[in-house]
């Protein structure tokens, strides 16, 4: 279990602060933003960076008018939405918060952990259309780490991470996790006899505590 | 989870992340797109040997909006007049592409024969057989008393120190049998009522009290909810009570009654309901009554018995 950090709470917080400057700039202001997590760990990422926004948006000159309202986020499950569900042992799904203000016609940043075969995305932009229908969606991840098996790209990137498929990468959030870290780990080495490197990665007991690495 | 059989066998654990599932189900029924690709590409059928009206529509309206094909099959009307035995009927469905059997059938036992007799690989859903069980029933009215009890907060939570009165004919109704083991598998506190007749053989085994007065049932569990069982005459080939007049007044709830419950105190009944005899309709309509709401929680609850039962394959 030789787990390298690659990233500390500083490097996170900078990565976000980034990514909320970036989102600002992007979106011309924060008006019609909605940041909507996929669960688990997007959730919480959702509500730090929309905390950022909100804050930066407040600071700086363009709102004459007082202080902009907060930036609306919710939580979008997708496990509905899969396409694996019958190849995995059974997942429960985590409500769905959608902002009061809805989400037609607004941009929605959507906001996850670990980018990695881009299948938990697709999941995510189905989920959305039966929400409702967004002027634009963006996507925000803190780490990226390659290996797309869809034509699904970014917007804000917190860490480019290039890795094996073999490695597993552990996102740690101070609000689910009690510390902010992202570490690297090579199962290849250690797993119990682990007949394919597939099985490694979305091994059911540990989806909870790693990213949606699923492929 | 790969068949739904019985509540008796449901752990605590799982039957929480059953509801909760259910309270995810019931959120997407508020949407506007109401339907879910979650079961495209399955095929649910209906096997129902007996009649059904409220479970059949519901285990449909369940399969559609999760985007499964739906064939209904009603014994009525089909090869199993002509002789054609249960064996052949499920290997028939399963040639044509079941993925899963929802199967209600006047036989105890009938699902879970289906089920582990190897005959077919399609998951099974058991819609209530002979005076067995009926799980979802179960589900939906626990889903339905912990919504009542912990509103918002329902998510997790389970039905500790909660007292349920069901009342009626225990005999022959696998409603109060699956409900029994659920609710006490839960944390509730259950109460048996009804005339000496209809309560079964071998019950000191069940984990209830078991009591023949209702005024004095009432008056000493202070119950959270009351279910009133239908009287299934349709099962009863002797007389069990005198006549229906007297049964009403002793066990059914009557106005009288209705007005002695502790105002906290919800009324279920499974339905469907016979008015002015097991339930008065000032009982059955009134804001503490949970009939309507048991129909529509019983499509989510049902939504996630087949999303469990249907997905996960062999891990």
């Amino acid at each position: 279990m030789a787990a390298r950090t690659v990233l500390q709470q500083a490097d996170i917080t900078r990565a976000l602060t980034r990514i909320a400057h970036e989102i600002l700039e992007a979106n011309k202001g924060s008006a019609g933003l909605v940041l909507l997590g996929i669960p688990t760990r997007g959730v919480e990422l959702a509500e730090r960076l929309a905390a950022l926004i909100t804050a930066f948006a407040a600071s700086s000159d363009e709102s004459v008018d007082g202080r902009p309202s907060p930036v609306p986020f919710g939580a979008l499950d997708v496990t509905m939405y899969r396409d694996d569900l019958a190849r995995h042992p059974t997942r429960s799904p985590s409500p769905t918060r959608i902002p009061a203000g809805g989400i037609d016609g607004k941009t929605v940043v959507l906001v996850d952990d670990v980018l990695f075969s881009g299948r938990t995305i697709r999941s995510a932009l189905d989920a959305i259309a039966d929400h409702g229908r967004p002027a634009a969606v963006r996507l925000a991840v803190l780490v990226d780490r390659g290996h797309r098996e869809l034509p699904i790209r970014p917007d804000y990137v917190g860490k480019n991470l290039p890795s094996a498929t073999s490695e597993r990468i552990n996102v740690l959030l101070t609000g689910t996790d009690g510390i902010d870290a992202v570490t690297i780990e090579d199962t290849s080495r250690d797993a119990p006899a682990a007949p394919d490197p597939d099985e490694a990665i979305t091994d059911p007991a540990d989806t909870q505590s790693t990213e949606e690495a699923t492929r | 989870m790969k068949h739904l059989l019985s509540t008796r066998d449901l752990d605590r654990d799982t039957a929480i992340q059953l509801l909760d599932i259910a309270e995810d189900m019931a959120a997407t029924q508020q949407r506007e797109v109401k339907k879910l690709p979650t079961l495209r590409g399955k095929t649910v059928v209906n096997l129902f040997f007996e009649d059904s009206t409220r479970t059949r529509i519901s285990f449909e309206a369940a399969a559609k909006r999760l985007s499964a094909d739906v064939i209904n099959f009603s014994a009525k009307g089909s090869s199993v007049s002509k002789g054609e035995s249960l064996q052949d009927t499920a290997q028939t469905l399963e040639a044509i592409g079941a993925d899963v059997i929802v199967i209600r059938h006047g036989s105890s036992g009938a699902p879970k024969v289906l089920a582990e007799s190897g005959w077919i690989a399609a998951s099974v859903l058991n819609a209530g057989d002979g005076t067995h069980e009926h799980p979802t029933q179960a589900l939906l009215d626990a889903f339905t008393l912990r919504r009542r009890i912990h509103g918002d907060a329902s998510r997790g939570a389970a039905l500790d120190g909660i007292t349920v009165l069901i009342v009626g004919d225990i005999l022959h109704s696998r409603v109060a049998r699956s409900n029994v083991w659920l609710l006490s598998t839960l944390g509730a506190e259950v109460t048996l009522v009804g005339p000496p007749t209809l309560i079964p053989h071998g019950i000191d085994g069940w984990p209830v009290t078991v009591a023949f007065d209702l005024d004095a049932a009432i008056a000493d569990t202070d119950p959270d909810a009351v279910m009133m069982l239908r009287v299934q005459t349709e099962r009863m080939h002797d007389a069990y009570f005198p006549s229906t007049r007297e049964y009403a007044s002793l066990w059914g709830l009557t106005a009288a009654r209705f007005a002695a419950l502790p105002e906290r105190a919800v009324v279920m009944h499974p339905g469907p309901m016979n008015r002015g005899f097991e339930i008065a309709s000032v009982a059955a309509d009134s804001a503490r009554s949970t009939v309507r709401e048991q129909v529509a929680n019983g499509v989510s609850t049902r939504m996630a018995a087949l999303y469990l039962t249907a997905t996960g394959g062999a891990a």
